[in-house]
């Protein structure tokens, strides 16, 4: 079992290796709150923006004493307004997400995991706010949301797939889901929607483990699910190859579909890549909004 | 039991199961492999999939093959088969009388023979019966003990140069009561085996073992028409065989070697081939024996006595020239007696004489100048003959008158006298028969050789002693005396007819052959050496290894040449007086007649392989088959992965690299490393073939180069192993060999390159390893081996370390030369003869220089020997007194290799006092 201890190292590596990230908004107006995003305009903050001669109904506390000693105008001095950005992750802790298919790879829910966490700490160390769906943990800033984010990275879940947690989305923020989506797809179709109808934008990332997409089984198998409640039994394994990959496409493709419907990202991962290819993909995915403005 | 071909099943009903094996197949095709459980998250995807076929993967064919075979070989193992069977369909647990012929012919086969014997001793001792053994060569009164009583004593029967004789003492020293017989025959027929066989059978079954005769022997080589003639004879005649006989001698240093190699063909269906060498006399007279090349028994060698030397005789008379007058020539008869068998020298006494002939002959003549006298009496003195006749001007000379001359036996009255002619009295005189100390004793007088005149010996207390044939009334008519070696024999007649009829008669070739005058050509006949009595010098084991006689009994002349060998008369080479005669196991008309059977007589042949059960080899192989039916059912169902995978085929690997390096094993010695071994003072040992002894050799000699280090100023490299084959010697001042009994001799060329190191200076120290169990000689296999590879080196005289040679003070002073065993004694080079104790000096100064060989068997490598990290590798008596002797091992290792070294140096500090007292001090 991974401590929170242990994530955060992980993650603290990972993260150390890209430049902080800022993730852009594309809409300041509504949910926006304070925070190190220059709007290039004068505002609340705490960068210097401009002095401005000061004007009828300025208070008299606004007069920077400073600059106006020099001249006989009195000026004020302007901050930059400063927005931050709310990201929302979730990670699948489902039980179908600790599977490895052999010891060489990570579990998948260790990489999402990874992943996740060390995206948060890139944003967090831009300055963005960065919380989960849901309402365990709304976004906020600082390193002390880091290690909480890693702790709740630890708990696993029951069942072999969980949905994806769409309440208490903020509106116009931005998302990362991280999972196998292997289970229902209406989950993943009712989130995305629901994010779609909120101006939410995000990344989707497929975390699959190799033997997933190689399918590497002969012979009389009981295939069965991490958790134990599904079951499947062939009595040759090979001939199943070419159906099963067909399904995984469809899946990918369906997904694919709901995420350029909803205006998200789709990326697909594979354990055994390194997770800094991942992250890199993540970084470049939230970043990416931005050359796109 | 049932038996097939060369196998049997102890439990045959087992193998009915094998018809179970086709249901079995039927069975595995059609059962599916057992599913694998898999955790898969994908499986929400496969949910709803169905199986296009309702039958699983069916197993592979290869895969029920190797599951069948396991099977099989299975069953196959626990019906117990085994190879080579006995099948004793009599499983009686009664007595059990083993008899071995035990002879010569047997010799070369003794090793498969003892093998037999274990093999069938072991199964008499798994049916619990009792066991005898009955040598009937050599027969001891038989005892019924237990089979591993007995097999203890297999070590000790040898085979005896002779065959079995006298079937009625056998008989009479059979147990009581019934018994079975396993009668281990040597395939050669006797005299006695068919009352042995009757002897037996009156007592129980009979069964007899023995193999394909393929003896080969020899008879006495005989020297025909100027070459020397070897005969060699087999048992039965087979295909065409070529043996090659080796003549086997002495090269002028006096080191046994091969002089001359002759090819013998057997003709298909021949028993016998005969081969015929042309040597020179001088190469001639050195042959020792004769044997067949690599056949190792009595018969196979035949020893060469007298007969193949011819004699040098110079024969030397006083009246010369008288042409036409041949029947009147003193030396007519002589010539005519000689000729056939002796070399014949005419010419003055002093050119004769440089020769050396063996005998001169000197007839009628009288005077002799001082200078050819005193020539003659030294040529006499270092052994020879000088025979001399009278004649009319030895009667008519002064010689020998007043004093007696040295050339002569008696002194002799003037004249001589005449009987039995017209103007005297009395009749021609005849000889009385000779006296038991006569070298004639034995001899058939004829009664019609006269002798009508001589010349008389003068009365002389010395007289009676010297005289060896008289007339019959008594008068001395030869005489003969001792001279330093040699002797001086005079007849007192003529060596013609002219004074009796002596030279006439077959008498007088008899007398000369007694004499050694000349040998005879072919072997003599019984009647010839009546009354002679002959003792063994030289005598031969059944292996026909050939040993000092020792104080044994003299045999009767007659017995020797026609009594057949047995305990009392072992084939060697016996003397009498000048003469020497060899017995060979073979005599010349001698042939060999393979062992014939009666029908109801079971014979079977000497397995070489024992019985061998197969049961745990085939159970062995069964589980192999299975393991590999584990790995090709995992690599099928997809679970040989990871590092089930890699442990699998490291095993594969395992097992395949063990099979293949251990035929590799013996890899090729690297040649010695000249230059380091020159370098330094380096030790050597000889490879022996053994790798335990090989390694504990060098591990002693490592420890005594580490002592040497640690004690002394000799700080040797680490020592080499040295292969007398291909490598050089010369760099070793000392070789270590242990002697195994198994070691292959050396090649000629080696032995060249040994007598040369040992020439110039080697010092080879032989262990023969066998301290514990044995004394010096021949005795063990090990000292055997010793024996036999020690033969053609150039080893001088040798004996017991004296106490005071120069090796116990050579660095410590020592009395004991113990190695890992305490009591052996150590030999080395015999002092000269004459070394003495200089008054003054605490000990002889014996030899000057190193002793070429020590010869000990104290196993002293095992007592030097360390490991890498110095300890000492093998245990030595115990506690402290084996730490002594351990260090006293040490101390003679020193010793020898300073005495190595140094050689006479510490014996020269004797004289450090006189040098001191010489230079004034």
């Amino acid at each position: 079992m991974i401590t929170p201890l242990a994530l955060r190292e992980k993650a603290e590596t990972q993260a150390a290796r890209l430049p902080a990230l800022l993730a852009r908004a594309e809409q300041l107006a509504g949910a926006v709150l304070l925070g190190e995003h220059g709007r290039r305009r004068a505002g609340m903050g705490d960068d210097f923006w401009q002095y401005r001669p000061a004007q009828i109904g300025d208070s008299r506390r606004m007069i920077d004493h400073r600059r106006s000693a020099m001249g006989d105008v009195q000026f004020v001095r302007e901050r930059e307004w400063q927005i931050a950005q709310s990201v929302m992750l979730w990670v699948d802790q489902g039980a179908a997400m600790r599977f490895a298919s052999s010891d060489e790879v990570p579990s998948k829910a260790e990489r999402a995991r990874v992943l996740g966490l060390a995206c948060a700490i890139l944003l967090i160390r831009g300055g963005e706010r960065v919380g989960l769906t849901g309402t365990r943990l709304p976004p906020r800033r600082g390193n002390a949301q880091i290690l909480r984010l890693a702790e709740m990275f630890t708990e696993d879940a029951e069942h072999d797939y969980e949905p994806p947690e769409h309440r208490a989305m903020i509106p116009h923020a931005r998302a990362v889901f991280v999972s196998d989506f292997m289970g229902n797809i209406d989950d993943v179709k009712t989130a995305l929607t629901k994010a779609a109808d909120r101006g939410v934008r995000g990344v989707l990332l497929h975390v699959l483990d190799p033997a997933e997409e190689a399918f590497p089984f002969r012979g009389r198998t009981i295939f069965e699910s991490v958790g134990g409640t599904l079951e499947h039994e062939t009595l040759k394994a090979a001939d199943l190859k070419d159906r099963y990959l067909e399904r995984l496409a469809a899946r990918k493709a369906e997904l694919q579909h709901l995420c350029s419907v909803a205006g998200w990202q789709y990326g697909l991962h594979h354990t055994d890549t390194p997770a800094q290819a991942g992250l890199l993909w993540l970084w470049r995915a939230l970043d990416g909004g931005r050359a796109g403005a | 039991m049932m038996v097939l071909g060369p196998i049997g099943f102890a439990a045959p009903w087992l193998l009915v199961a094998l018809v179970a094996l086709p249901i079995l197949w039927l069975i595995l095709r059609a059962i599916p492999p057992a599913p694998i459980r898999q955790r898969f998250p994908g499986v929400a995807l496969l949910l709803g999939l169905q199986d296009d076929e309702s039958v699983s993967d069916r197993t592979p064919w290869w895969l029920l093959l190797i599951r069948m075979l396991a099977v099989a070989v299975m069953i196959l193992g626990l019906a117990g088969p085994v190879l080579n069977p006995e099948d004793d369909g009599t499983a009686s647990d009664g007595p059990l009388l083993i008899a071995v012929d035990g002879s010569w012919a047997g010799a070369a086969r003794w090793t498969r023979l003892t093998e037999a014997l274990d093999a069938e001793l072991r199964r008499a001792g798994a049916n619990g019966r009792e066991v005898a053994l009955l040598d009937l060569a050599d027969p001891q009164a038989p005892v019924f003990r237990a089979a591993n009583t007995v097999a203890a004593t297999l070590p000790g029967l040898t085979p005896s140069p002779w065959q079995p004789a006298g079937a009625d003492a056998l008989a009479a020293i059979l147990p009581e009561g019934t018994f079975e017989t396993v009668w281990f025959s040597d395939a050669l027929d006797y005299p006695a085996r068919a009352d042995l066989l009757a002897a037996f059978q009156t007592r129980g079954p009979v069964r007899v073992v023995q193999s394909a005769s393929d003896i080969i022997a020899l008879t006495p080589a005989a020297y025909v028409d100027g070459v020397v003639e070897v005969t060699a004879v087999r048992a039965d005649g087979g295909p065409e065989r070529g043996v090659s006989i080796l003549a086997q001698g002495r090269d002028p240093a006096g080191n046994a070697t091969i002089l001359a190699t002759a090819n013998a063909v057997f003709d298909t269906g021949a028993t016998t081939a005969t081969t015929s060498l042309s040597l020179p006399a001088e190469l001639r007279a050195r042959v020792t024996r004769f044997e067949v090349a690599n056949a190792r028994s009595a018969g196979a060698v035949t020893l060469v006595d007298d007969s193949l030397r011819r004699r040098e005789i110079a024969l030397i008379a006083g009246r010369e020239g008288r042409e036409g007058l041949e029947l009147l020539s003193p030396l007519h008869y002589l010539e005519r007696a000689l000729a056939p068998n002796a070399d014949l020298l005419r010419g003055a006494l002093t050119d004769v004489l440089p020769a050396n002939p063996d005998v001169i002959v000197l007839a009628d003549v009288a005077t002799l100048s001082d200078g050819e006298g005193d020539a003659i009496l030294d040529w006499v003195a270092e052994g020879g003959l000088l025979l001399r006749f009278a004649g009319p001007r030895v009667a008519a000379s002064d010689i020998s008158r007043s004093t007696e001359d040295p050339l002569m036996p008696v002194r002799l009255r003037a004249g001589g006298r005449s009987v039995g002619g017209a103007m005297s009295w009395g009749s021609p005189k005849t000889l009385a028969p000779f006296r038991e100390n006569s070298p004639f004793f034995g001899l058939p007088v004829p009664a019609d050789v006269a002798i009508t005149a001589q010349v008389m010996a003068q009365p002389d207390p010395t007289l009676a002693e010297r005289v060896i044939a008289e007339l019959s009334d008594g008068t001395p008519l030869v005489t003969r005396k001792r001279e330093g070696q040699g002797q001086i024999v005079l007849f007192h007649v003529t060596a013609n007819a002219e004074w009796s009829s002596l030279p006439l008669s077959g008498l007088f070739v008899e007398m000369l052959e007694r004499l050694a005058v000349s040998a005879t050509s072919s072997s003599p006949e019984a009647g010839d050496l009546e009354g002679t009595i002959w003792t063994p010098e030289v005598v031969m084991d059944g292996y026909g290894a050939l040993r000092d006689a020792g104080a044994m009994p003299g045999v009767p002349g007659p017995a020797l040449v026609s009594d057949p060998t047995g305990p009392n008369l072992l084939p060697g080479v016996y003397v009498s007086g000048d003469l020497a005669l060899a017995r060979n196991v073979l005599t010349a008309e001698a042939t060999l007649e393979p062992a014939t059977w009666p029908a109801d007589v079971p014979v079977s042949g000497l397995v070489a392989a024992p019985e061998r059960p197969l049961g745990g080899l085939l159970l062995a192989a069964a589980i192999a088959l299975l393991l590999a039916d584990v790995l090709a059912s995992l690599a099928l169902s997809g679970r040989l992965t990871g590092r089930v995978r890699a442990t699998a085929s490291a095993l594969i690997a395992a097992l395949l690299i063990g099979g293949v390096a251990a035929p590799g094993a013996q890899a090729q010695e690297e040649p010695v490393d000249e230059i380091a071994a020159a370098a330094e003072v380096v030790l050597a040992h000889v490879i022996t073939g053994d790798p335990d002894v090989d390694e504990v050799a060098e591990a002693g000699l490592r420890g005594l180069s580490d002592t040497l280090f640690f004690r002394t100023s000799v700080e040797p490299a680490p020592p080499f192993a040295v292969d007398l084959e291909t490598d050089e010697l010369a760099f070793f001042p000392i070789l270590y060999w242990p002697i195994t009994p198994d070691q292959p001799r050396p090649s000629q060329e080696a032995y060249a390159k040994l007598n040369d190191y040992l020439r110039s200076g080697g010092l080879i120290l032989f262990d023969t390893r066998d301290g514990d169990v044995a004394g010096f000689g021949g005795s063990t296999p090990n000292g055997r081996k010793l024996q036999d590879l020690a033969a053609p080196l150039d080893i001088p005289a040798l004996e017991p370390v004296p106490r005071d040679h120069v090796l116990t003070r050579t660095f410590y002073l020592l009395q004991e030369f113990p190695g890992r065993h305490l009591n052996g004694e150590i030999w080395v080079e015999a002092a000269p003869p004459g070394a003495e104790q200089v008054e003054g000096m605490p000990f002889r100064n014996l030899n000057d220089g190193v002793t070429p060989v020590v010869i000990g068997g104290n196993d002293w490598a095992s007592a030097w020997a360390v490991t890498s990290s110095g300890q000492a590798m093998l245990p030595v008596g115990r506690g402290f007194g084996g730490e002594r002797q351990r260090e006293l091992a040490y101390r003679f290792g020193v010793n020898l290799v300073m005495h190595v070294l140094t050689g006479n140096y510490k014996s020269d500090q004797v004289h450090v006092p006189a040098l001191l007292d010489r230079l004034g001090q």
